[in-house]
Order: C-alpha cells, then sequence, then structure tokens
C-alpha cells in the first residue's frame, strides 16, 4: 500500500489536539480526531495531546478508551498531558514514572532550547507546567535531554514528550514518530 | 538558556486548556469536586456572579489564604479574578504564583478608563470581550486568552451568544476586506492595525477564545462549543444548581462530545434542578456585567 496517506488518530477528548492535527496534516497523514472507541478502528497511529491529565484520564475511562488504547497496535506518541497517561500509573503503555508540574507552576513555565539525539540543528521546547520523567524502564531509549532530565524518550513503538512540539513549527519529533508509525506497519506486515 | 513567561508559554496553558471546563469556585471543597468531575482548571473567586448580583457591594479578589487552599487542594491549574484595572489585585495574584489572571468585568472595575497592562506579569492574562474590538484591545494590552463575557450570574445564555457572533462574526468580516480598507476598519474597530491585519489573514485571534458567562446546562456548553468556542467557562451554573457533583460532569462531557447529540442527550437526563437564574434581557442597563470593559 505504497503512497496511501497513513492514518493516524488523535485522541480528542480534551487538550491542544487541533495543533497536532494541523502539524500530522501537514506531514501527508489523515487525521481522526478519536472521542470514543469505534474511532480507533483503521488508525495507523495515535497521538495523545497535551492538556490536563485528570480531565483527559477521566473522559478516556468514562468511555472505555482505556481498554481499546491498550489495544492499539501502531505506534503511539504522547506529549505533555499525553506523556503521563501514557505512563505506568495511568495506562501502562510506556515503561516510565512520572511527577506532574514538576517544574512548579505556570510561572515556571518555559522554552528552551533541545539537542535533538543525532541532529546539529537545536529544538526548541516548548515547557507548559511540564512532567518529569522520574523513572525508566532498562528499554527505554532517550532521545532528548534538558539538564540532564530526559524530555523525549522512546519505548519501542510509543514516543513520549514532556514537551510540546506541536506549539512550534518544527516537524521533526512530529517526523520521528511517523517514521515509528511506519517501522511499526514493516514489522506487522 | 530557558526562557519564561514568552507569548508562546503565556498562550501555551490556555492551549492545553482547549475542549476544557474551567469552573467558578469560592473554597477549596468546591474546587475538589470540580476538578474531580473533570474540570480543566478552576477559577478562585470570593462569590460566584449569581450572589455577587444578589447581594450587591463591591465585588474584589477572593482572599489570599482562600487562594491558598484551593491550590493545595487540587493539581490542575488555578486561575483568580482581579477588577479591571486593579493592578496591585494582579501583582498580589502573581505572587500567589495563580495560573492564570482573570482581569473580570464580574468584579466591580477599579478603573474606569484603563485595563491593566499586561506585559508588565509573568503570570498570563484572560480578559472578556464582547466583541472583536474589545478582545483585541485586551490582546494589544498582554492578554493571553480571550472569553467572551456573555451576561455572568444569570444562568441566560442569550448574551455569550450574541458575543460568540460578534467576535467570530467580526472575524469573518475581516477576511472578506481588501487590504486597504483594514485601515479604516482598525479605526472602527478600536484596536491596533497590525492585530487586525493578522486576524484578517489568519482568520482567527491570536489567543484561545473561551465562552463564560449564562452557561447552566449541558447543551449550553455544547452550542458555545458548536458556535466555535475553544471551552468554556461555567460560574454559578455549577454550584448554584441542585447537584453539582452531577451537572458539572454532565456539562464536562457535554464539552467533549458537543457533536454528538445521543451522548448530549443522555447527560442532560435526570441532573435535578439548574441554576434558577433571570433573563438576561429584564436586567436594567446599569445591572448588566457585560459592559463593564473599555
Amino acid at each position: 500500500m505504497m503512497g496511501s496517506p497513513l492514518r493516524i488518530g488523535v485522541l480528542a477528548v480534551q487538550g491542544d489536539f487541533r495543533e497536532h492535527a494541523a502539524m500530522l496534516r501537514r506531514l501527508g497523514a489523515e487525521v481522526v480526531e478519536v472521542r470514543t472507541p469505534e474511532q480507533l478502528e483503521d488508525v495507523d497511529g495515535l497521538v495523545v495531546p497535551g492538556g490536563e491529565s485528570t480531565a483527559i484520564m477521566r473522559l478516556i475511562r468514562l468511555y472505555g478508551l482505556d481498554t481499546a488504547l491498550r489495544r492499539l497496535h501502531g505506534a503511539v506518541f504522547g506529549t505533555c498531558a499525553g506523556m503521563i497517561v501514557l505512563d505506568r500509573d495511568h495506562l501502562g503503555m510506556a515503561d516510565i514514572v512520572v511527577d506532574r508540574n514538576a517544574y512548579g507552576r505556570q510561572v515556571a513555565s518555559f522554552e528552551a532550547e533541545l539537542e535533538l539525539d543525532g541532529q546539529s540543528e537545536p529544538l526548541r521546547g516548548v515547557f507548559i507546567r511540564a512532567p518529569i520523567v522520574r523513572e525508566r524502564g532498562p528499554d527505554v531509549e532517550v532521545l532528548a535531554e534538558l539538564d540532564g532530565e530526559p524530555v523525549l524518550l522512546r519505548d519501542g513503538r510509543v514516543l513520549v514528550a514532556s514537551f510540546h512540539p506541536e506549539l512550534t513549527d518544527d516537524t521533526r519529533v512530529h517526523e520521528l514518530f511517523l517514521d515509528l508509525v511506519r517501522e511499526r506497519e514493516r514489522v506487522r506486515a | 538558556m530557558a526562557e519564561v513567561a514568552t507569548l508562546r508559554v503565556k498562550t501555551g496553558l490556555a492551549e492545553m486548556l482547549k475542549g476544557g471546563v474551567i469552573m467558578d469556585v469560592t473554597n477549596a471543597e468546591q474546587a475538589k469536586i470540580a476538578e474531580d468531575a473533570g474540570a480543566v482548571s478552576v477559577m478562585a473567586l470570593e462569590r460566584v456572579p449569581a450572589d455577587i448580583r444578589a447581594e450587591g457591594g463591591v465585588a474584589r479578589m477572593a482572599d489570599p489564604q482562600r487562594i491558598k487552599e484551593i491550590q493545595e487542594t487540587v493539581t490542575i491549574p488555578v486561575m483568580a479574578k482581579c477588577r479591571i484595572g486593579h493592578f496591585v489585585e494582579a501583582q498580589i495574584l502573581e505572587a500567589l504564583e495563580v495560573d492564570y489572571i482573570d482581569e473580570s468585568e464580574v468584579l466591580t472595575p477599579a478603573d474606569v478608563e484603563h485595563h491593566v497592562d499586561k506585559w508588565q506579569f509573568k503570570v498570563p492574562f484572560v480578559c472578556g470581550a464582547i466583541n472583536l474590538g474589545e478582545a483585541l484591545r485586551r490582546i494589544a494590552e498582554g492578554a493571553a486568552m480571550i472569553r467572551t463575557k456573555g451576561e455572568a450570574g444569570t444562568g441566560d445564555i442569550v448574551n455569550a451568544v450574541t458575543h460568540m457572533r460578534a467576535v467570530f462574526g467580526g472575524i469573518r468580516r475581516l477576511q472578506s476586506l481588501p487590504p486597504e480598507e483594514l485601515y479604516a476598519e482598525a479605526k472602527n474597530l478600536r484596536a491596533p492595525y497590525d492585530l487586525v491585519r493578522w486576524v484578517a489573514e489568519q482568520g482567527r485571534l491570536p489567543v484561545v477564545t473561551f465562552t463564560a458567562g449564562g452557561i447552566a446546562t449541558p447543551a449550553d456548553a455544547a452550542l458555545c462549543m458548536q458556535l466555535g468556542a475553544d471551552g468554556v467557562f461555567v460560574g454559578s451554573g455549577i454550584f448554584k444548581s441542585g447537584d453539582p457533583e452531577l451537572r458539572a460532569k454532565a456539562i464536562v462531557e457535554a464539552t467533549t462530545h458537543f457533536r454528538d447529540a445521543d451522548i448530549l442527550a443522555r447527560v442532560s437526563a435526570g441532573l435535578g434542578e439548574p441554576m434558577v437564574g433571570i433573563s438576561a434581557a429584564e436586567l436594567r442597563p446599569e445591572e448588566l456585567l457585560e459592559t463593564r470593559g473599555w
């Protein structure tokens, strides 16, 4: 099926899902907003956006999306609240434990240049009441750090970022995710 | 080097609240109910708008002690209101590290000509607007989020609808104008030309736009979302109703599933008494809060 666009679900129960959708469309993907389990059928990959993790988690459970999400085979990408939702204490899809609001309240939110693994051009990281990864399993790869803290990580088919690449014009992290989706598709084929 | 309080960081928090419900609370107990119901943020205030309306008197910033108790109780962002133009209340709220300051017409204005110079603050501001010009004036002053005002404390959605149609319709109108007419239009709107041109080109406000004022039911929330709001503020509508917990949950679900009439029908059922409400059309001009803001 070369040439047919990837079909990416964006969890749209709450948060900045439109920004993710816009970026994925720019990269040629077909986007499906996901609010109920049926909408997860036939997606090649899924994004869990930034938002408020307590609100997102509640709406996930209420509509049975937790079970449906765990059954997904494709690659998954979570940013900020999305990273929290995917951790061991929530959906358990990434082998990490995350502390919420670890940098403090909104006055401590910030932007910083990040070094992306294997790339010379720095990446602008926008951190909004951001979480910090407290623990990670042995198979979790760190793809970017800030002051010694991992901020972009990969655990197999799951990519997580504690910042918001969707709030910038830099598409590199989303490209990385789409590469992961394609890789996963090939493994399954 | 890390940079704090950039415009992107200030507007960024509002981006994260989209598709969500921000609930007015007056104490820690209500804040907990709001968080458990799925609110994305709580707004700390001394009295909900319906009580301000009923009791009269001067409405001011909430007691810092109350705000701290709320901050210690919930993990979601905590917003608080200051009076229009009362930059010292804003300084106090910044010292308390609230996550957003609402320079609000619901409180009694402290300045009848000037709003707070919001660029001077690290904490982002949300401000009310009844039309596009007012929204752009607030953004020019540094607001990082806009909410259409509606008529707070009434439980009547009509003014919220009017204001959303004015803002979103105003944007559509700008998009239809040839470039040379934007200069005069900026004068009509009493808004900076650069912002007017940006909106004409992009077809949206440069900041997230929520709706407030009069939302009392799940259907009201979904109506606002279908009209183009990024999310909703619910004030008196929750804690002045018969069963705040149940209603809060239903409004959250309605805001997410705002286009799904089956879900809306289900969550609207059996919620008990809504807030009694007053018809906004019956208010005398001096009773209207929406006219506060310059």
